[in-house]
C-alpha cells in the first residue's frame, strides 16, 4: 500500500466512503495519512488526549476498555471519531492483534473533513446509530 | 568542496558488529555516537563525500531550517540547540553548534553550500570516517550458530554484521502513475531558473517542494499553477512543520491578489500534448468533481521522494505511505525484521502518538539528531551491555529539574509529544534521571513509578505535559501555556509540585 491511487482503490469499497466519486476518494487519500502498526502496538490509548480518527485498511485490532476486550475491528471499520467529536480522551485502548494498516486524520482536521464531505458524515452517523441501537438492545436484555 | 581522499578507504569488506549505510547527517550523527560509546562499526556510502542530500538540494540552494547565531544561549551549550536546527550533536564543546561558523550573515537560513561545509567539517573534526564510493547493492540474511547475520553486498564486496542501520534518506524521486506523466519532469530534474523565463508552468503538488519552485520561479515564469486534491495549509496555520513553510508564502499572496499564480484543489486526470505543442493538464475539481484543464509550457512533478530501500522489502521490511517509509518500532528498528534499524530522515516512519495530528520533526536534522543519540544508547544497552548513565537526583530537586527541562531542553522542543525527559522513583534504586526517552516507550514499557515531561502543541498553543506512572496506572496532566514559554515561575512550581506529591513523598519515605 502506498500511493494515493492505491489508497483510493482500497477505500472505494468501504461503506463509509461508498458515496464518493473517484476525485473525492483521491481527495480523501491525500487528506488522510497511512500508518502501520505492528502486532501488539497500541493505536489508541485510553484516557490520553490528542488522538485521531482511524479507518482500517488491513489487519485487525481489539477494543479494550479497563482491561476488558469489548470488540474486534477489521478492514473498513473506523475508530477514534467519538473522542474527536466530543473533544475528550478515548474511553478504550485499541490494540493491533495483527499488523495493522490504517488511514488516519488528526483530530483537529476531522470537523473540516466531515463538513466538506457530508455523505461521509451521513454514513458515519448511520454507523453510530447502529452501535447505539446495539447498545440499547444489550442494555434491554440485561 | 572537500572530497574524501580516495586513498583513504577505511572499513574493507568483512565482518563488523554494525554496518551503517549513508553519509548524510543522520549517518554521521549515528556513527559519531556509536564511536563515542566504543561500539565498533563500519560506515559505508555510495557518495564521494559527506553531506547526503545537502550535496545537491534544496534546488534553490537555501535551507528551510534556521540557525540563529545570536540566540540567548552559548553556542556550545545544550540550550543553544533549540535555536540551531543545523548542527550535529557532540559531547565535546568545541564540536557543538558549528553551523553558525559557516554562515555569511545574510540569512538565518544557511545556504546549501554552507550546510554542506558544516557537515563536512563536523565529520573531519569529529573523526567520523566513512568508506566513500562504496554502494550498497543487496541484502540477505544468514543463520549462524552465533545468531543471524545480515550480508550486505556492495560495489566493494560483502559485509557481514549483526545489526544494520540504514540512513539512506528519502531521496528517490517519486511520480504518480498519472496518464502522460512522462511529459512532466520531476522536481529533482528542474532546470536552471532562467530557462523558465516567459513559460507557463504547471506544478503537480502543493507541498514545500512545489512552493519552493513556485517562489523561486515567480520572477521567471509567465504564469504558475499548482494543484493537488486537497487544500494547502501553511506552517503558521498548523503551528507546526506540517504545511508550507513561511519562506514560501509569496505564491499564496500572488494567488490571493490575482497576480498570476493559481493554487488549485483538483486531481490530475492526465497530461497530453496539444497540436500547438503546448501541454494540456486535465483536472477534476475536488469541490464539485467538474472537469477543467490548464494549458502549460512545462509541467513539473513536485510529488515527493521515496526511500531507496533497495531489496529490504523483499527481506520482509514492511513499508507504508507514499514515501514507502519502513514501519518502525519506537526505537527505529524495523517493525517486521529485527536487527535492521534506521537513522536520519527515515526515522519519520516512527511517528509516536502524533497527538492532535502533529508529527515529530524526525524528518528534519533538528529532530533526527536526537533520535540517533537515543537509538545508539538503546542499541548499546540492549546488545552491547553498555549501561547508560542514570544520575541520581534528590527528590526535592525533581520539580525544578523537570520545569527546567520543559523550558530549555532542545529535545523536548524539537520532538514535541515524541521525546520525553524522564525521572524514575524506584524504592530500591532511588530517584534517577533517566534522560531522554521516546514517549511511547515510557507509556508502553512499564517499570517503576516515574514521571515524563514533554512539550506539546495542539495547533493553537505550545505547553508542557506531565505523564505520571504511579502504582501501575498512568495519568496525563497538561500544564497551562505561557506566552513566553518560560515554565519556571512560581505558578508552574506549584502546579507540578501538586502533581508530583505522591511520587516524591514515596521517594522521601524510601
Amino acid at each position: 500500500m502506498a500511493t494515493r491511487d492505491e489508497i483510493a482503490d482500497a477505500i472505494a469499497g468501504m461503506t463509509l466512503f461508498a458515496d464518493l466519486a473517484r476525485p473525492q476518494l483521491l481527495g480523501v487519500a491525500s487528506r488522510f495519512e497511512e500508518a502501520f502498526f505492528p502486532k501488539d502496538a497500541r493505536v489508541l490509548r485510553q484516557d490520553l488526549t490528542g488522538s485521531g480518527f482511524y479507518v482500517i485498511l488491513d489487519g485487525e485490532a481489539d477494543v479494550i476498555a479497563d482491561g476488558m476486550k469489548r470488540a474486534t475491528l477489521a478492514r473498513g471499520d473506523f475508530f477514534g471519531e467519538v473522542s474527536v467529536l466530543l473533544g475528550e480522551p478515548p474511553i478504550a485502548d485499541v490494540v493491533a492483534t495483527r499488523p495493522l494498516r490504517c488511514i488516519v486524520l488528526g483530530g483537529p482536521a476531522v470537523e473540516g473533513f466531515l463538513v466538506d464531505h457530508p455523505r461521509v458524515m451521513y454514513r458515519m452517523l448511520q454507523a453510530q446509530a447502529r452501535r447505539l441501537r446495539g447498545a440499547n438492545q444489550r442494555f434491554a436484555a440485561e | 568542496m572537500t572530497v574524501a581522499d580516495p586513498q583513504e578507504r577505511p572499513f574493507p569488506p568483512g565482518e563488523y558488529p554494525i554496518i551503517v549505510v549513508g553519509s548524510g547527517p543522520g549517518a554521521l550523527q549515528t556513527s559519531y555516537f556509536l564511536s563515542r560509546l566504543g561500539i565498533e562499526h563500519a560506515l559505508l556510502s555510495a557518495d564521494p563525500g559527506a553531506g547526503g542530500m545537502f550535496r545537491r538540494w534544496p534546488f534553490f540552494q537555501r535551507l528551510l531550517s534556521w540557525t540563529k547565531p545570536y540566540a540567548p544561549a552559548e553556542r556550545s551549550s545544550r540550550a543553544f540547540e533549540r535555536w540551531d536546527w543545523n548542527s550535529l550533536l557532540a559531547l565535546e564543546p568545541e564540536l557543538r553548534g558549528i553551523a553558525a561558523e559557516f554562515m555569511d550573515g545574510t540569512s538565518d537560513f544557511p545556504s546549501r553550500p554552507e550546510m554542506e561545509e558544516n557537515l563536512v567539517a563536523f565529520a573531519e573534526r569529529a573523526g567520523v570516517r566513512a568508506r566513500y564510493g562504496c554502494r550498497w547493492q543487496s541484502t540477505r540474511r544468514e543463520e549462524t550458530a552465533d545468531g543471524d547475520r545480515f550480508i550486505l553486498t556492495t560495489t566493494d564486496g560483502e559485509y557481514r554484521c549483526r545489526f544494520a542501520i540504514f540512513a539512506v534518506g528519502v531521496a528517490e524521486p517519486y511520480s504518480p502513475s498519472t496518464p502522460g506523466i512522462e511529459l512532466a519532469v520531476h522536481y529533482a530534474d528542474t532546470r536552471d531558473a532562467e530557462t523558465y523565463a516567459g513559460k507557463r508552468l504547471f506544478i503537480i503538488g502543493k507541498q514545500n517542494s512545489g512552493f519552493e519552485l513556485a517562489s523561486g520561479l515567480l520572477q521567471w515564469a509567465s504564469r504558475i499553477s499548482l494543484s493537488s486534491p486537497s487544500p494547502a495549509k501553511t506552517s503558521i496555520e498548523t503551528h507546526s512543520l506540517v504545511g508550507v513553510r513561511a519562506r514560501y508564502v509569496q505564491p499564496f499572496e500572488d494567488s490571493a491578489l490575482g497576480g498570476g499564480v493559481d493554487i488549485l484543489s483538483a486531481s490530475i486526470k492526465g497530461i497530453s500534448r496539444a497540436p500547438s505543442g503546448a501541454l494540456m493538464v486535465a483536472l477534476e475539481r475536488s469541490d464539485n468533481a467538474m472537469p477543467m484543464s490548464v494549458e502549460a509550457d512545462e509541467v513539473i512533478a513536485a510529488t515527493g521522494f521515496t526511500c531507496p530501500l533497495v531489496d529490504l522489502p523483499a527481506l520482509g521490511v514492511a513499508t507504508f505511505g507514499q514515501s514507502k517509509l519502513p514501519a518502525q518500532t519506537e526505537f527505529w528498528e524495523s517493525a517486521t525484521v529485527p536487527g535492521i534499524f534506521f537513522a536520519g530522515t527515515i526515522t519519520q516512519g516512527s511517528a509516536g502518538l502524533k497527538k492532535h495530528g502533529i508529527p515529530p520533526n524526525s524528518g528534519a536534522l533538528h529532530g533526527y539528531r536526537y533520535n540517533a543519540r537515543v537509538l545508539v544508547r538503546e542499541i548499546g544497552r540492549r546488545h552491547f551491555g553498555i549501561v547508560p548513565e542514570r544520575p541520581a537526583l534528590d527528590a526535592r530537586d525533581v520539580r525544578d529539574h523537570l520545569l527546567s527541562e520543559a523550558t530549555l531542553a532542545p529535545e523536548l522542543w524539537h520532538q514535541k509529544a515524541f521525546l520525553a525527559s524522564v525521572v524514575s522513583f524506584d524504592t530500591d534504586d532511588g530517584v534517577r534521571d533517566e534522560g531522554i526517552v521516546p514517549l511511547t516507550s515510557f507509556l508502553d514499557g512499564g517499570g517503576p513509578d516515574a514521571v515524563a515531561m514533554t512539550i506539546e502543541a495542539d495547533g493553537t498553543n505550545i505547553y508542557p505535559v506531565v505523564y505520571v506512572r504511579h502504582g501501575g496506572r498512568q495519568e496525563e496532566h497538561a500544564l497551562d501555556a505561557d506566552p513566553l514559554h518560560d515554565y519556571q515561575s512560581l505558578a508552574y512550581r506549584r502546579a507540578l509540585g501538586t502533581i508530583l506529591e505522591r511520587l516524591t513523598a514515596g521517594a522521601s519515605a524510601a
